[in-house]
């Protein structure tokens, strides 16, 4: 039976290249459909290779606009849960305090609620406080859910981490600034990447709990999920590919930087 | 580098004292560590011996009394403004930096701006110099240590603080390294304050130790002195073994006292006892197992005079190459320890054998009867 011995000795790679493939299909149809020019409103079937949406990505209307409101809310929201969520990660990890355990678990809350009640209970919050909704209330919400996340990630990190590093950094002549700049937040920094990494990414791609609670304002997902409705144009193809090309440019970067660093050490 | 002779490497601690709450990790402590010897606190774990180490460090505030360094109070100095360094049991080595600015740290944090020349001039004399560009964690254990050691020597501190730097390394290398140790403590001059709880490691190194116990300190000398000369059960039992016997003060003679034990009777110099001498009072007196001869019975008369005896009987004995380890039955105290070098032995030294046991009596110690014979047997290691 050659062929089942050669099966045998190739499953874990075969298995390999189809879990890929399954990953990787989709991304591929995104960037092959975004060189389509399709008939109707609809580019869901193949015609024809063309440059055109690629030359002229914001020629939809209100698609660049909700572009940046997304980028600019993923990065404030970024920004505000991470310096939060690592303080809150410290101050779990590192003191002893009346209802640290609650804290805890309610910081895990917003992970493991469905995120239609979130978004349903955060309009009805909204409402009665007479917020505006738009901009803030979109921003807000967004970094009440990241938070979460990135206290995880840093937590993971801050509690592997030797105190006795910061007790060195002191008994070398390091005050409590430079303790925390030159050990505490280098170590962490691991941690604190991934927090917001994570933080970046839901917060870009939210659509529920931005749908409820975007007043007239308009995100990315929301701009793409509403002309669903009516067609689908080629730039957004063409968007969702430049994402993902960003996207892989940056773990690229990150892999060489690596192994150049291994190469200096060996 | 630094004069052995200045006295401002001096540490004294005057009623330094440390407690959490309820407990007393240290006592009202008096203590002076004179400059450029090499100092040992040796304990059991919870002793109080980190503590004291710590708030000489400034890593804990002392809750009374003022540590000195020379004629400098630093007791409300933090750490980082204090010229003392310390080697942390664990290392804590930073592991985002690699060696050369582990060494670097405590330098470049005091605003020196060519750092190169020294770094490099340390991590030779710990033997260390190819490694500068490594991280820690491509280290062994016994270098990172030396690491740890570089990274506290380069700053020249007045006093060198190492709370347990050879716990996490195996035998051997412990050994070596403290060899290698007192080697650098030679070489550099500066004062090191050891914290131990090994108590072979302690008198390999240190010039004087204080033995710790319960926050307090039982007993400071030399390793020989508080070999030979215990003052307490604990330390006569936490450095080496001890046999003890209880006796009663018969009378004085000359520099001596002589005491009733049993049906014989012992000598014992008076120098050499720690407890009040009144006669009829009770004295613990204790004798070192190396310092004992045995002897069979038959031969009992060839045993020269001026020799404390007991009477006793072989229990057991075990061979374990160098010598040979006895327990002795004997009517004053149930296990008696003897160590016999393996030189001429013996074969009717067996079990079930009568012997007499004699040694010279100016290795008697009497300790106060009050005490726990067997306090620090338990924790020695």
């Amino acid at each position: 039976m050659p062929f089942v011995n050669w099966l045998k000795r190739h499953l874990v790679v075969i298995a390999g290249l189809v879990t890929l493939a399954y990953l990787l299909l989709p991304n591929i149809i995104v960037t092959v459909f975004s060189f389509n020019k399709p008939k109707g409103r609809f580019n869901y079937e193949w015609q024809q290779f063309s440059l055109d949406a690629w030359k002229d990505p914001c020629g939809v209307s209100d698609l660049c606009g909700s572009l940046s409101v997304s980028l600019q809310i993923a990065f404030w929201a970024t920004l505000g849960a991470t310096l939060l969520g690592t303080l809150i990660a410290f101050a779990l990890v590192r003191y002893r305090f009346r209802a640290r355990g609650a804290v805890n678990s309610l910081i895990f809350l917003p992970m493991a609620m469905p995120e239609v009640v979130m978004a349903a209970s955060l309009l009805t919050l909204f409402l009665n406080m007479g917020a505006q909704l738009g901009f803030w209330t979109i921003l807000i919400a967004h970094i009440m859910f990241c938070l979460s996340f990135v206290v995880t990630a840093v937590k993971a990190r801050v509690m592997s981490m030797d105190p006795k590093l910061e007790e060195a950094a002191r008994d070398l002549y390091a005050g409590p600034f430079q303790t925390f700049v030159r050990v505490t937040l280098p170590i962490a920094a691991p941690g604190i990447a991934a927090g917001a990494l994570l933080a970046f990414a839901l917060s870009f791609d939210d659509f529920i709990i931005t749908n409820f609670n975007a007043g007239s304002t308009v995100t990315f997902p929301m701009f793409v999920w509403g002309s669903a409705q009516r067609g689908t144009p080629v730039q957004i193809n063409v968007i969702g590919t430049a994402m993902f090309i960003v996207a892989v440019l940056f773990v690229l970067i990150s892999v060489v930087i690596g192994n150049r660093r291994n190469r200096q050490k060996a | 580098m630094t004069n052995t002779t200045d006295p401002s490497g001096d540490v004294r601690l005057t009623g330094i004292a440390k407690t959490y709450g309820s407990f007393t990790a240290v006592h009202p402590l008096d203590l002076t560590v004179p400059q450029g010897s090499f100092f040992a606190l040796l304990g059991a774990s919870g002793c109080g011996k980190t503590t004291t180490l710590r708030m000489i460090a400034g890593l804990e505030e002392p809750s009374a009394g003022t540590v000195f360094l020379g004629d400098q109070d630093v007791t409300a100095l933090p750490p980082y403004k204090r010229p003392v360094n310390t080697v942390f049991q664990s290392y804590a080595l930073f592991p985002h930096l690699d060696i050369f600015e582990n060494v670097a740290f405590g330098l470049r944090r005091r605003g020196l701006k060519s750092v190169k020349k020294q770094v490099e001039e340390m991590l030779e004399l710990v033997q260390l110099g190819e490694q500068a560009r490594k991280k820690p964690h491509q280290l062994s254990g016994g270098q990172q240590q030396r690491v740890a050691v570089a990274r506290a020597l380069i700053n020249h501190p007045k006093v060198l603080l190492l709370d347990e730097p050879l716990g996490a390394l195996d035998l051997k290398l412990r050994r070596q390294m403290q060899l290698e140790l007192k080697r650098i403590q030679t070489e550099v001059g500066i004062t090191f304050i050891h914290v131990t709880h090994d108590q072979e490691e302690a008198m390999t190194m240190a010039d004087t130790v204080a033995v710790m116990n319960g926050g307090r300190v039982e007993q400071l000398g030399t390793p020989a002195d508080l070999y030979e000369n215990p003052r307490t059960t604990f330390v006569a039992n936490f450095l080496g073994t001890s046999n003890f016997i209880e006796a009663e003060v018969d009378s004085k003679s000359g520099e001596d006292i002589v005491l009733k034990a049993g049906g014989g009777k012992l000598v014992l110099p008076e120098a050499r006892c720690s407890a009040p001498t009144s006669t009829g009072g009770k004295v613990l007196v204790g004798v070192r197992p190396e310092k004992i001869s045995l002897t069979h019975a038959d031969d009992a008369g060839e045993i020269p005079e001026g020799r404390n005896r007991i009477t006793g009987r072989i229990a057991d004995s075990s061979f374990i190459g160098v010598s040979t380890q006895y327990v002795v039955d004997s009517p004053v105290c149930p296990d008696f320890e003897v160590y016999a070098q393996n030189i001429d032995r013996d074969p009717r030294l067996v079990p079930g054998a009568e012997v007499v046991l004699h040694w010279n009596p100016a290795h008697t110690f009497g300790l106060d009867a009050a005490q726990d014979a067997d306090a620090g047997v338990e924790e020695a290691a």
